[in-house]
């Protein structure tokens, strides 16, 4: 209403380029700073850190944490969290491992299955969670209990223990074996494949989240539902294949951990959601949404493998990497706050 | 609705109502909007004029009445289904995701693509560019987040969104809330030109200034009701003035109109 005049010029608002501020702005700059302080440490402090078979080992610790930490950052800037993301990974290898085992499928039969089995929780999730507009973190702590519980009582339902193994022998195995859980040499060390996916999640995800309309949509869901609604973003659309896709990056670790191990434990993958959610937010992302980073959570991944092998390396006690995981968390939520309230310094 | 013309409305509502739970937000609204002409909706705070274009708009069901779309009843569950049918709407929170760049906010919902299926980041920059500066604004830099700017910059990048995005119908509630003189007329000036190209325009302000010189017909309501519908010829600058500025005069003309009405 108040006709407050409007400068004429607009020429008086340009400043001067400031690349410094637009770099600021980049959500996983301070998980580079700190994931080149890390490895800096770790480089001088021990000798097998820098060796390549030390490389190969905390590039594997990360791979299977950062495929996750990807999925869960891209659906923390769409706004919501998944709970069970870990268990998750533990559940499609049963799945598989139950199916292949006991009912003598094919691998490949078995992985698809799990797949879907995967897909369907994870829509699931998403469809409870758009229908009922409930704080995500309670509907997936709910499915969260109930896969817990599943796993370990079909588990014991069908073997009578906690564990199913005996991958081994089942039809399918070496070439399911190789695409996940192989092997490949590079300058005489063996690195698992699963560094592969990892990169390749993480180009996947931050193609998608940069360049494409879906990548557009899932960062207006997270910052604003109701706005991204009014111009036209499918709001629930989005989020359900959200929560697709991080029960689809479980179903991968999981196929990776059992084809590798060839055996799964019935209670494992438990804690390890909040693991995911930490590298997410090392990585640059809100926990408010709108905001972060597939490769700063790749690289918040690659600080969690570099911390926890470092610290073996050192001979330190691993009670240590709790300490450091505190610290690094909250150095990490204070820079993200810091940082957006520069993107956000809304005038009024 | 007695056009002189006759002519079918591009959208028009019959006896329309909505409720929030237990308000009444609107109540039997009837008007139409025809195509090259500018649809005033004036009132006082919490009349329901928002109410009324959040359902033209998509964002709310009605609860009673009928919504036409080029003489057919529609529902419309989603602004989406609106905006496919040529209506681009500027909301009064101006629904813009303030983390997200000026340009991103632009075409949220409506991203162009290459060939390939990526986004036309290119393109979709240029095109902000020009939107804005047709609107008098020079930003430094569309790459910076909408929350950045001025309260009459985010209101400039959303009705230079509705405006290059409304193929038929446009929309605009307090458009000219927070802007300043110059830009206010910059979007007087769009509105005339959406009209003049022959899109139907609803207009929604508080300033009789604004709504009269390019109004065709002015609703205006008073608690969810309509308390009267007029045709620009019907009615001059100062008794549209008088009658939105209220008080007891207001209230007068209140039974007036009911008597009519009746
Ligand atoms: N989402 C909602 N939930 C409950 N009540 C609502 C909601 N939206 C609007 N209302 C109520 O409906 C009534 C009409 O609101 P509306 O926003 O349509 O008014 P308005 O004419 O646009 O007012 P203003 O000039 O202040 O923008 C108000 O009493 C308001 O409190
Ligand atoms: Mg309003």
């Amino acid at each position: 209403m108040t006709s407050t005049a409007v400068s004429d010029p607009p020429d008086e608002r340009v400043g001067p380029p400031r690349p410094l501020d637009r770099l600021v702005l980049r959500p996983e700059i301070g998980a580079l700073l700190g994931a080149l302080l890390v490895f800096a440490f770790f480089s001088v402090a021990t000798e097998r850190f820098l060796s390549t078979g030390g490389v190969a080992t905390w590039l594997d610790d990360a791979s299977t944490l950062g495929i996750m930490a990807v999925a869960v950052a891209l659906l923390m800037i769409g706004g919501e969290f998944d709970l069970s993301a870990g268990v998750m990974t533990a559940s499609t290898a049963l799945v598989t491992a139950i199916l292949a085992t006991r009912l003598g499928w094919n691998v490949w039969l078995a992985l698809l299955a799990s797949l879907a089995f995967a897909l369907a929780v994870g829509a699931l999730n998403g469809w409870l969670v758009t229908r009922t507009g409930l704080p995500s973190f309670i509907v997936t702590l709910g499915t969260f209990l109930a896969l817990q519980g599943l796993n370990l009582g079909i588990t014991r339902l069908v073997t009578g223990t906690v564990q199913v193994s005996g991958m081994r022998s089942a039809d399918g195995y070496s070439s399911a074996g190789f695409l996940f859980a192989s092997t490949f040499t590079l300058g005489g060390t063996a690195f698992y494949v699963s560094i592969l996916w990892w990169v390749l999640c993480t180009a996947v995800a931050a193609v998608v989240l940069l360049r494409t309309r879906f990548g557009n949509w899932i960062f207006a869901v997270g910052g604003s539902p109701l706005s991204s609604r009014a111009v036209g973003v499918p709001v629930t659309r989005t989020k359900v294949l959200l929560f697709m896709t991080t029960a689809g990056a479980a179903w991968l670790v999981g196929s990776i951990n059992i084809l590798r191990f060839t055996s799964v434990q019935a209670n494992q993958g438990i804690g390890l959601e909040f693991q995911f959610i930490i590298a997410a937010v090392i990585g640059g992302c809100l926990l408010t949404g709108g905001f972060g980073s597939a490769v700063g959570a790749a690289i918040g991944a690659l600080i969690f493998g570099m911390a926890r092998q470092g610290i073996v390396y050192a001979n330190w006690n691993s009670d240590w990497f709790q300490l450091f995981l505190g610290v690094m968390l909250l150095a990490a939520v204070l820079v993200n706050n810091a940082l957006r309230r520069r993107a956000e310094r809304v005038r009024r | 609705m007695n056009r002189p013309d006759g002519g079918r409305a591009l959208l028009e509502v019959r006896g329309i109502g909505k409720t929030y739970g237990s308000v009444i937000a609107l109540r039997d609204v009837t008007t139409a909007v025809h195509a090259g002409e500018v649809t005033c909706v004036l009132g006082d705070n919490g009349a329901g004029k928002s109410t009324l274009i959040k359902i033209l708009a998509g964002v709310h069901r009605h609860d009673s009445g009928e919504l036409l779309v080029d003489g057919s009843p529609v529902s419309f569950s989603s602004p989406r289904e609106a905006l496919d049918r040529g209506i681009a709407t500027v909301y009064q929170d101006l629904a813009v995701v303030p983390l997200m760049s000026v340009w991103r906010n632009f075409f949220l919902g409506s991203e162009p693509t290459t060939r390939l299926g990526f986004l036309d980041r290119r393109r979709a920059r240029d095109v902000t560019r020009t939107a804005l500066a047709e609107m008098g604004i020079d930003l430094r830099d569309v790459e910076q987040p909408v929350g950045t700017l001025s309260g009459g910059e985010r209101q400039c990048v959303a009705i230079a969104r509705a405006v290059h995005f409304g193929a038929r119908v446009l929309i605009l509630d307090e458009p000219t809330a927070a802007l300043g003189v110059k830009q206010a007329g910059v979007v007087l000036k769009h509105v005339a030109r959406a009209r003049d190209r022959g899109l139907g325009v609803v207009l929604i302000t508080h300033n009789p200034h604004h709504a009269y010189p390019v109004g065709d017909r002015f609703l205006l309501l008073k608690r969810g009701r309509a308390l009267g519908a007029h045709e620009k010829s019907e009615i001059g600058l100062e008794e549209l003035t008088r009658q939105m500025a209220g008080g007891a005069e207001l209230e007068a003309l209140a039974h007036e109109l009911r008597g009519v009405d009746r």
